[in-house]
C-alpha cells in the first residue's frame, strides 16, 4: 500500500516540479516583456529641453554611419546660411569669363566629368574641347586627332571657336586642361584690376625660349577679350602659323608677335597663384628634386614651403579625380570658424564703391567680413 | 489538478520575482545610466545669427578667449615624421600643446611617461595635465599624431557648453551597449571629467593597471570603462547636418567612399564644414590640410562668426 503511494507521489511531485518549471519560464518572460515595454517609454521621453534639435532621428546608430539614404541634399545651403557671398557675386557679373577645358574623348568620363561636377559650374560659360563633338556631354568638336601632339591644333581651333561663337558673351578666355582645378573667384579678383580691351594674358610665367615669358599650358592661362582678337587675326594674316606642336611655347610666342603682353599672375606680396602642380609638391620643400626642369624655367624666383602659393590661388594642375573633390571641399567648404586670415587683400576699388553703398542701408553693426 | 494548477501559480510569481530581481540589480551596476542619460547626446549646435549679430567685437573677443584647450599629443619614437608634422602643424592652434612620449627621443623635447603601454600612457598624461593645469585650461584635447584637429573648429562647437560639466566627446563607436570615444578622432573632456578622472585614477581598483586578463583593450576603451565609473558619458559631436565633426578618416578616403556611393554628390555628401578632426593623415597632408584649412579660399566668400581667432605668433603656414 505504501509502495503504490509512494510511486504516485513521485510521479505527482514530477509533475508538480513540472509545472512549477513551467509556470516560472512564463512569469519570466512575462515580467521581461513588461519591463522593456515600461523602460522603452522611459528612454522616449528623455528630454529633449537642452536641444533645439533639427533632426529628429536620436543617435543610438553608431557614430560611423553616414545617414546616406537620409541625406537631404539641400543640406549645403543651410551649412552655408552664414555664408556672405555678395562680393563673389558682384564679381561674377563684372568679370565675366568663358572656360574652355582642353579634353578628348576617353577622357569625358574619367576626368572631364569631375572637372563639370566641381569648379566648371563657376565659370560664366564652360566648354569642353574634343577632337570629336560629343552632344550628350557636351563637347565640341574640333575635328582633329588626338594626342600630345595635337595641342596646338586643338588650341587654335578651340580659340576660334570660342571667337566665332562666344566673343561678346565674356570678358576673358580660360584655357584649362581636364586634369587643371581652377579657382574662378580668385582669378576674378585678379582679373578685377585690367581692362579686357588690354591685349595681356595671364598664367604661371616661365622664362626660357620667349623673351617676355611664356604662360605652362597645364596650370591653364587666360587671355582678354583684345589678345583673343589678336591670337585669330595673327592666324588669319599668317602672322603666326602652326609653328610647333608645343602648345604654350607656341602661343606664348605668338603673343609676343602680336604684342600682347604677358602678365604678372603674382599676388600683391608676390606669391604665385597658377601651379603647374597640386598643392602638395609646392608646398612641401624639397619634394621636386633641385635638377628638376621647373627650377630653371619659373621666370620669377622659384619658392618652395608655404611661400609657394598664394591663398588666393587660380590654379593647380595634375590633380587627379579624387585631389579634385579634395580640393573643391577644401576651398568652398571646410574653414577654421572665426578665424582672421593674415593675407587680407583690397576689394578692386570699383566693387569697393559699390559693396560699400550696399552696407549704408544695413545695420551698422555689420562688418564686411574678411574675404 | 489543483496541487498542479498552485505550483504553477508558484512558480509564475517566482519567476516574475526572480526577473524582476535581475533587472533591479542590473540598474544598480550600471549605475547613474539612467539619470544621466540626458547627457549623452547633446547635438551640439551653433548660436544662430540674431544672437551673434548683437554682440560686439569686443565681447566676441573675450568670448573667443574663453576657451582655453589644453593639448595632449601621445608619440611613440617611431611617430617621428608624424610628430614633427603635427607640431609644425594644427599643435600651433592649441592654447597650449604638449607631446607625451613612451621614452626619451632625441629629435624632440617631450615629457616622458616612461612607458610603452598606450593605456598606461593616457593615464599619466592626464594625470600631469590635472596636476599641473586644471585651474589654467578649461577643455583637454588628447590625440594621436596620426589626426588633423581644426582648433578653432572645436572651440566653436563649445560654445554654450559649460566646462564644470562632464563632457567627453569625440567620435563615439558602440561596442554592444557599450559607447566609448575613439582615440582616432580626438577625445576632448571638460575639466570637471578630467577631475573626476582624476580622482578614480588615484583609487586604483575601478581603473586597472592593464587591460583585459587574455587580449589587451585598447587604451580609448578603458578610458570609457573609467570614466563611465566616474558618471561621464560619451557624446558624438555632429554638425545641423547631422554629420560627424570628429572623423576617424582622411579627407581623401570620405571623398573615394563617396565617389563609389554618391558619385552625383560627392563634395556636398562627404563631410562637415566645420570639422573638427580628420585622421590618417601623412605628414606631408597635414601640411596641405593646414594650407586648405587656414589660408586657400575663394575670394568674395565672407562669413559673420560669432567667434574671433587670431593666427598664432612666429608662423609662417598659417
Amino acid at each position: 500500500m505504501s509502495e503504490i503511494h509512494f510511486q504516485e507521489m513521485a510521479s505527482k511531485s514530477w509533475l508538480n516540479i513540472l509545472t512549477f518549471l513551467c509556470g516560472s519560464a512564463i512569469g519570466f518572460f512575462f515580467c521581461s516583456q513588461l519591463f522593456s515595454i515600461l523602460l522603452g517609454e522611459q528612454g522616449d521621453t528623455q528630454p529633449n529641453i537642452l536641444h533645439n534639435d533639427p533632426h529628429a532621428r536620436h543617435s543610438d546608430d553608431n557614430g560611423q554611419n553616414h545617414p546616406e539614404g537620409q541625406m537631404n541634399f539641400n543640406a549645403d545651403s543651410s551649412q552655408h546660411k552664414d555664408e556672405n557671398t555678395d562680393i563673389a557675386e558682384n564679381l561674377y557679373q563684372k568679370v565675366k569669363i568663358l572656360c574652355w577645358v582642353m579634353t578628348g574623348p576617353q577622357n569625358l568620363e574619367k576626368k572631364a566629368k569631375h572637372v563639370k561636377a566641381t569648379w566648371a559650374q563657376r565659370c560664366n560659360k564652360v566648354l569642353f574641347m574634343s577632337s570629336e563633338e560629343n552632344k550628350d556631354f557636351p563637347t565640341v568638336g574640333l575635328k582633329t586627332k588626338e594626342g600630345r601632339d595635337q595641342l596646338y591644333w586643338k588650341t587654335i581651333k578651340a580659340f576660334q571657336y570660342v571667337h566665332d561663337h562666344y566673343l561678346e558673351d565674356a570678358d576673358w578666355f580660360m584655357k584649362a586642361d581636364d586634369d587643371t582645378y581652377v579657382i574662378l573667384d580668385n582669378l576674378r579678383w585678379l582679373l578685377s584690376k585690367y581692362s579686357p580691351e588690354k591685349p595681356i594674358y595671364f598664367g604661371r610665367r616661365f622664362k626660357p625660349f620667349v623673351k617676355q615669358g611664356y604662360m605652362s599650358g597645364g596650370a591653364g592661362y587666360v587671355l582678354s577679350k583684345e589678345a583673343l582678337k589678336r591670337f585669330i587675326d595673327a592666324f588669319k594674316t599668317e602672322k603666326c602659323t602652326h609653328s610647333s606642336s608645343i602648345e604654350d611655347l607656341a602661343l606664348g610666342k605668338c603673343m609676343e608677335v602680336m604684342n600682347v603682353e604677358a602678365g604678372d599672375s603674382r599676388d600683391t606680396t608676390g606669391k604665385e597663384t597658377f601651379h603647374p602642380f597640386v598643392p602638395e609638391h609646392h608646398l612641401i620643400k624639397s619634394y621636386l628634386p633641385r635638377t628638376f626642369w621647373y627650377w630653371n624655367y619659373n621666370y620669377y624666383p622659384p619658392v618652395q614651403g608655404p611661400g609657394c602659393c598664394s591663398d588666393l590661388a587660380v590654379s593647380f594642375h595634375y590633380v587627379d579625380s579624387t585631389t579634385m573633390y579634395e580640393l573643391e571641399y577644401l576651398v568652398y567648404h571646410l574653414r577654421a570658424y572665426g578665424y582672421l586670415y593674415r593675407y587680407q587683400p583690397a576689394l578692386p576699388e570699383n566693387i569697393l564703391k559699390e559693396v560699400s553703398q550696399v552696407n549704408k542701408n544695413e545695420d551698422p553693426k555689420v562688418k564686411l567680413g574678411n574675404p | 489538478m489543483l496541487s498542479e494548477g498552485s505550483s504553477f501559480l508558484k512558480g509564475v510569481m517566482i519567476g516574475s520575482i526572480f526577473y524582476a530581481l535581475i533587472t533591479v540589480l542590473g540598474h544598480i551596476k550600471i549605475g547613474h545610466g539612467n539619470r544621466m542619460h540626458h547627457h549623452e547626446h547633446h547635438h551640439l549646435q551653433a548660436p544662430n545669427k540674431e544672437e551673434i549679430l548683437k554682440i560686439s567685437e569686443d565681447e566676441r573677443m573675450e568670448l573667443s578667449r574663453s576657451f582655453r584647450v589644453y593639448c595632449i599629443i601621445l608619440v611613440k619614437p617611431r611617430d617621428v615624421s608624424l610628430w614633427a608634422a603635427v607640431k609644425e602643424t594644427w599643435t600651433k592652434h592649441c592654447d597650449k600643446a604638449e607631446f607625451f612620449s613612451s621614452e626619451d627621443v632625441k629629435v624632440f623635447e617631450s615629457i616622458n611617461m616612461e612607458t610603452n603601454d598606450m593605456w598606461l600612457m593616457m593615464k599619466k598624461a592626464y594625470k600631469y595635465a590635472f596636476d599641473k593645469y586644471s585651474d589654467q585650461y578649461n577643455w583637454f584635447f588628447l590625440a594621436r599624431p596620426t589626426t588633423f584637429a581644426i582648433i578653432e573648429n572645436l572651440k566653436y562647437f563649445l560654445l554654450k557648453k559649460d566646462p564644470s560639466q562632464p563632457f567627453y566627446i569625440g567620435h563615439t563607436i558602440k561596442s554592444g551597449d557599450f559607447e566609448y570615444v575613439s582615440v582616432e578622432g580626438g577625445i576632448v573632456l571638460s575639466v570637471e571629467s578630467l577631475k573626476r578622472l582624476n580622482s578614480l585614477l588615484n583609487t586604483s581598483e575601478k581603473c586597472p593597471e592593464q587591460g583585459g586578463m587574455i587580449w589587451k583593450i585598447s587604451e580609448d576603451k578603458q578610458l570609457a570603462v573609467c570614466l563611465k565609473y566616474a558618471g561621464v558619458f560619451a557624446e558624438n559631436a555632429e554638425d545641423a547636418e547631422g554629420k560627424d565633426v570628429f572623423n576617424t578618416k582622411s579627407v581623401g578616403l570620405f571623398i573615394k567612399e563617396a565617389m563609389t556611393n554618391h558619385p552625383d554628390q560627392v563634395v556636398e555628401g562627404c563631410c562637415s564644414d566645420m570639422a573638427v578632426t580628420f585622421n590618417g593623415l601623412t605628414p606631408n597632408q597635414m601640411h596641405v590640410m593646414m594650407y586648405g584649412v587656414y589660408r586657400l579660399r575663394g575670394f568674395g566668400h565672407t562669413f559673420n562668426d560669432a567667434l574671433i581667432f587670431l593666427p598664432p605668433n612666429g608662423s609662417d603656414n598659417d
